[in-house]
């Protein structure tokens, strides 16, 4: 080989190198569905347990508290998500994404498993909370792989309609081996709460 | 077509530091999701000992009634995620596996014996065993698998189990099946004491 070509073959091996030196690190945050941001941002939320075991407690939680909290919940939940959302997609940079969700699922389902009948104000500055808090993270990981904000409407849609099916039965439910069937959900999603808490300080 | 390969050595050096230099793409939601929760399903139900212990408890629940018949459920996957959280946190636990076997064993003795202490004391009965099953569960997740669905798995697969263990024990409404359920709690205690041999030998 000649030193030419070998002079040659080492530059291109180093720009390669500097160019994976400074190439960030791909964070795919959203499912490619194929069918535009909208259905990415719903899929997204169907198939991401970190979101969704904490809507899933918060829209029980709701629904036991009363049809009241159930419907406060429904309409503060997705605003707030979009509302964070909007702002962590401006703004934002998704920081311990991990801990939010596994304490939001430890307390949540928490106070699903053992059935307080909580105050309005509660219910809604939990909702509220919630969906600021995980909506931000959205919007931070939505921007950050440089995916369109449309999405954020997919998941604020998937989040309402998650809360509307899941409040009604809960606040429907009379029969007390039903009720009982909710607490155990409770139950169930505070122990995977626990477990991602654990997961975090494992690292 | 032919590719000629570069047959100086330092083009493989830059390209190999290259490679190791690549930042990794962390997918958000595909990497190891579905084996994680597979696996998490698969785990509780894999070893005898937990199964039976795990169906013990729903049996047991459904003898003593209510409230111990939600309670018990509710009560054993929070402790037992306390017991996964222990190990993952690399904190051992002494005698996990003779603890599974103790597990089948008392609570087949309680539903062969129809024991029923006072609630508090069967709560906290449970929840001691729980511990150890967590902590097996815990430590166990294979590498490169999502932790998150390795959890939900184990824990709706245990949940699982215990709703197997009160469907079986509704035959205690009947005066034939209140026997054939302190046989069945029989054959968990005899399950426990193989496993606990096996566990001290």
């Amino acid at each position: 080989m000649s030193s030419a070509k070998t002079l040659r073959g080492t530059w291109l091996a180093l720009f390669g190198l500097l160019l994976s030196l400074r190439a960030p690190a791909a964070e795919a945050h959203l499912v490619t569905t194929g069918l535009g941001p909208l259905y990415d941002g719903i899929s997204h939320f169907l198939v991401s347990f970190e979101d969704l075991l904490p809507v899933i407690a918060m829209a029980l939680l709701a629904g036991l508290s009363g049809p009241r909290a159930g419907r406060r919940a429904l309409f503060v939940l997705p605003a707030a998500w979009l509302a964070g959302g909007l702002a962590g997609f401006l703004t934002g940079a998704a920081a311990a994404g991990a801990w939010v969700a596994a304490f939001s699922a430890l307390v949540l389902g928490l106070l699903v498993a053992a059935d307080r009948r909580l105050p309005l104000a509660v219910v809604t500055s939990l909702a509220g909370a919630l969906g600021l808090l995980h909506g931000w993270l959205n919007g931070a990981g939505i921007a950050a792989a440089n995916r369109e904000g449309l999405a954020l409407l997919g998941i604020g849609g998937a989040v309402f309609v998650v809360v509307a099916l899941l409040a009604a039965v809960a606040a429907a439910v009379q029969a007390q081996a039903a009720r009982i069937a909710v607490r155990v959900a409770g139950s169930w999603i505070a122990a995977v709460g626990l477990l991602l808490v654990g997961w975090q300080f494992r690292g | 077509m032919m590719v000629k390969m570069p047959r100086d050595p330092r083009t493989f050096l830059f390209a190999g530091v290259s490679a190791l230099a690549a930042m990794p793409a962390l997918a958000h939601v595909q990497e190891g999701q579905a084996a994680g929760f597979l696996t998490g399903l698969a785990h509780p139900v894999s070893g005898l000992d937990h199964v039976l212990a795990m169906i013990a408890v729903g049996l047991w629940g459904a003898q003593l009634g209510a409230p111990a018949l939600w309670l018990l459920p509710v009560t054993f996957p929070l402790v037992m995620a306390f017991g996964g959280f222990l190990g993952l946190l690399g904190i051992p636990l002494p005698g996990v596996e003779a603890g599974i076997a103790l597990s089948a064993l008392a609570l087949g003795l309680a539903v062969a014996t129809s024991w029923r202490p006072p609630l508090a004391v069967a709560a906290l009965l449970v929840a001691a065993f729980a511990v150890f099953h967590g902590h097996a569960h815990g430590t166990e997740l294979p590498e490169g698998q999502s932790g998150l669905t390795y959890s939900i798995g184990f824990v709706v697969a245990t949940g699982l189990l215990h709703l197997a263990g009160i469907g079986i024990g509704v035959i205690h409404r009947w005066p034939a099946g209140r026997t054939a359920l302190r046989g069945l709690g029989a054959g968990v205690a005899a399950g426990g004491v193989y496993f606990l041999w096996r566990a001290l030998a």
